[in-house]
């Protein structure tokens, strides 16, 4: 391992850029899953009558399809955040690497 | 060449449970009997684990291979062994078994245990791998006083295992007395001995590929049982819903939330456990470090969350399936209880059996034993995770750093790790015989509860606040502990339900107690710090700044190889 400087990679651009693209989207992201989640919960809670509402004349209700959403909403999310971590965060990583190189 | 020969000798064995099937439908359909093509497809599956744990020893020389396989697993095989880690028996049976006893509130609990993985993605996963080598302690402690943290993280990692382990060994002893006809003691036994044959012999490695093969067998039997049910009703779910609304006793209520929420708060508090939880057990942890870097941390969780997911969809789709097509068959329900209590509740063997009793009804008597083989095999990669976290956190943090500071050996901490794999799983055998007949039910919540309010709180707020002392974490993690099994003894599941005392006597109301003992923990955490004057709180805030550049850009982080 080459020996960084810390100081040297705290003051460049691109870290402090990466620490908080990353910080915020990871903290949002994180939000966005419990609000989702307790939303759920506090539906099933305080108004469980309303995921009972049948769909059309099927004895399908709302229910299901919010359901099935808080699962593919999980699997998405972590989705959206693996893209954006590849497609920016590993190449603004290796840009700080190879410009704070001691 | 080795792998390979493994391979063709699993093959030839393969072609035992057809003679055994043969011998199974001689037996005749008795619960009690012994299910010899189960048995046999469970040999299979042993034989197969046993054949990795030997292929895995030959190249575990290495503490790195011993505890992480050397970082040497992708990402993808790691997603599926955190899968594999994650889907128990009791996720399994216990929810295809919820939803076929009352709908609807089965997937509720399902999401519960799904939404921890996102935030794992979010916060921790790339983090923990940049900044620890073999146990979440490593992280935790980075910068913090290492004895004090190490032997606290330790506690946290060995009380969690405890519970789950000794809830796990239960549950398979139970299990496997009704699927495989064999005596309680006599299962108990022999998952805790094959547990131990693979974590010493096998480490790391070998745990990871039984998790990996569990996981394969688990969700390609899951899937079979799932489309045979929709093919059973042309593929509509609004045919197989409408079916089971009319067949089951509380008809359209089951597509809607029934009593499971009925206590909000109750619902917030173990929701918490449950999502931060996930983010605290150290067995889940521990597999992060298995893979190269940060980048394949993240696809592994990524692969997780989807398997975990779409397996949750298929138990739902099985536990409707179960109403459909086990409820109406009289030859899975006790005809006595049907008079009284109606077909569902009349179920042989209780609700959890809907799952099994389902494969036999779609894929008959061989596609039975196939899947109680896999309910076996699922039990016994769980524990191998939980004794490898268990016995890590033993030789690598208590031994190895706290007891020999940090000058053992990497030989003498293997043997250590060895010998405290066998003590573990002695324990868990001996535990789980004297639990037999306790409730120990709420034994995997008070698991995920302290994870959330001990493990947690110490891991997440060592990598982001830059504030926390060596003792603000010990003090308030301390508080997490012991408040966290402090409401979970005086809370309804034990002091009504295990210590028999009346009904509604129980001082703390809530089932789970993770919203107070979280609260607890990361406010003790954040007072004790602030109010931290000491030297060592010097050196704890100092260590920041290096920390956070290393877990952020991975630089210094250990790497795939061993050293």
């Amino acid at each position: 391992m080459a020996a960084q400087d810390y100081d040297a990679i705290q003051r460049n651009a691109k870290y402090q850029k990466l620490v908080r693209a990353r910080s915020s989207f990871g903290w949002t992201l994180s939000a966005i899953t419990l609000v989702i989640y307790f939303g759920f919960i506090l539906l099933i809670g305080y108004a469980p009558k309303v995921l009972g509402i049948p769909i059309g004349g099927s004895v399908m209700t709302i229910g299901l399809p919010i359901g099935l959403f808080v699962i593919v909403s999980a699997f998405v999310l972590v989705g959206i955040y693996v893209y954006r971590a590849n497609s920016t965060y590993d190449g603004l990583i290796r840009d700080v690497i190879e410009e704070t190189r001691a | 060449m080795n792998r390979i020969r493994i391979l063709l000798a699993a093959l030839t064995v393969v072609g035992v449970p057809m003679l055994a099937h043969a011998a199974g439908t001689m037996e005749g359909g008795a619960r009690q009997a012994t299910n010899w093509s189960a048995i046999s497809m469970f040999i299979v599956f042993v034989c197969m684990t046993l054949g990795i744990t030997y292929w895995a020893a030959k190249q575990t020389k290495s503490a790195a291979q011993f505890y992480s396989a050397g970082g040497g697993i992708t990402g993808f095989q790691n997603g599926i062994a955190i899968a594999g880690d994650y889907m128990s028996a009791a996720s399994f049976l216990g929810i295809s078994g919820l939803v076929y006893m009352s709908g609807y509130d089965g997937l509720i609990y399902s999401v519960g245990f799904l939404v921890g993985w996102p935030v794992v993605t979010f916060l921790i996963a790339e983090p923990l791998r940049n900044l620890g080598k073999y146990t979440f302690a490593d992280v935790a402690s980075f910068r913090l006083g290492q004895t004090e943290i190490r032997i606290l993280a330790a506690c946290g990692s060995l009380v969690t295992v405890a519970f789950y382990l000794i809830a796990q060994m239960v549950g398979a002893g139970k299990l496997i007395q009704i699927l495989f006809g064999l005596d309680y003691w006599m299962a108990v036994v022999i998952v805790g001995v094959l547990m131990i044959v693979y974590v010493t012999f096998g480490g790391m490695l070998a745990t990871t590929w039984v998790q990996i093969i569990k996981a394969v067998l688990l969700l390609s039997g899951a899937t079979f049982m799932a489309l045979a049910v929709l093919w059973q009703f042309g593929f509509s779910l609004e045919a197989l819903f409408s079916k089971a609304v009319e067949v089951h006793p509380k008809h359209l209520a089951i597509m809607q939330p029934g009593t499971l929420v009925s206590n909000p708060i109750s619902a917030i508090s173990l929701g918490m456990a449950l999502i931060f939880g996930t983010a605290g057990l150290p067995h889940i942890l521990m597999r992060f470090f298995t893979v190269s870097d940060a980048k394949a941390a993240r696809k592994s969780v990524f692969v997780a969350t989807g398997l975990i997911g779409y397996f949750y969809i298929l138990t739902f789709i099985i536990g409707f399936g179960a109403i459909t097509l086990v409820a109406t068959n009289p030859d899975f329900l006790d005809a006595a209880v049907v008079a009284i209590k109606g077909p569902i509740a009349a179920i042989k063997g209780g609700s959890n059996m809907a799952a099994i009793h389902l494969a036999n009804a779609v894929g008959g008597n061989l596609f039975l034993g196939f899947i109680s083989a896999v309910a076996f095999a699922t039990i016994l990669a769980v524990v191998s995770g939980l004794a490898l976290a268990g016995a890590s956190a033993i030789s690598h943090d208590l031994y190895a750093i706290v007891i020999r500071r940090g000058r053992a050996d990497e030989q003498q901490e293997m043997r250590v790790s060895k010998v405290a794999t066998i003590c573990l799983g002695v324990l868990a055998i001996l535990l789980g015989i004297v639990f037999e007949n306790q409730n120990v039910a709420f034994m995997v919540g008070l698991a995920f509860c302290i994870a959330a309010s001990c493990n947690f709180p110490v891991l997440l707020l060592s990598m982001f606040w830059k504030g926390l002392t060596t003792r603000g974490a010990m003090i308030g993690g301390l508080l997490g502990l012991v408040s966290a099994v402090a409401m979970v003894v005086v809370s309804p599941a034990v002091w009504e339900q295990t210590l028999g005392n009346p009904k509604g006597s129980a001082p703390f109301p809530y089932e789970n107690p993770a919203l107070f003992s979280m609260t607890i923990a990361f406010v003790g955490i954040w007072i004790f710090s602030i109010l931290d004057g000491s030297a060592r709180a010097k050196v704890d805030r100092g260590g920041f700044d290096a920390q956070f550049v290393r877990c952020q850009t991975g630089i210094g982080a250990s790497g795939a190889s061993a050293h």
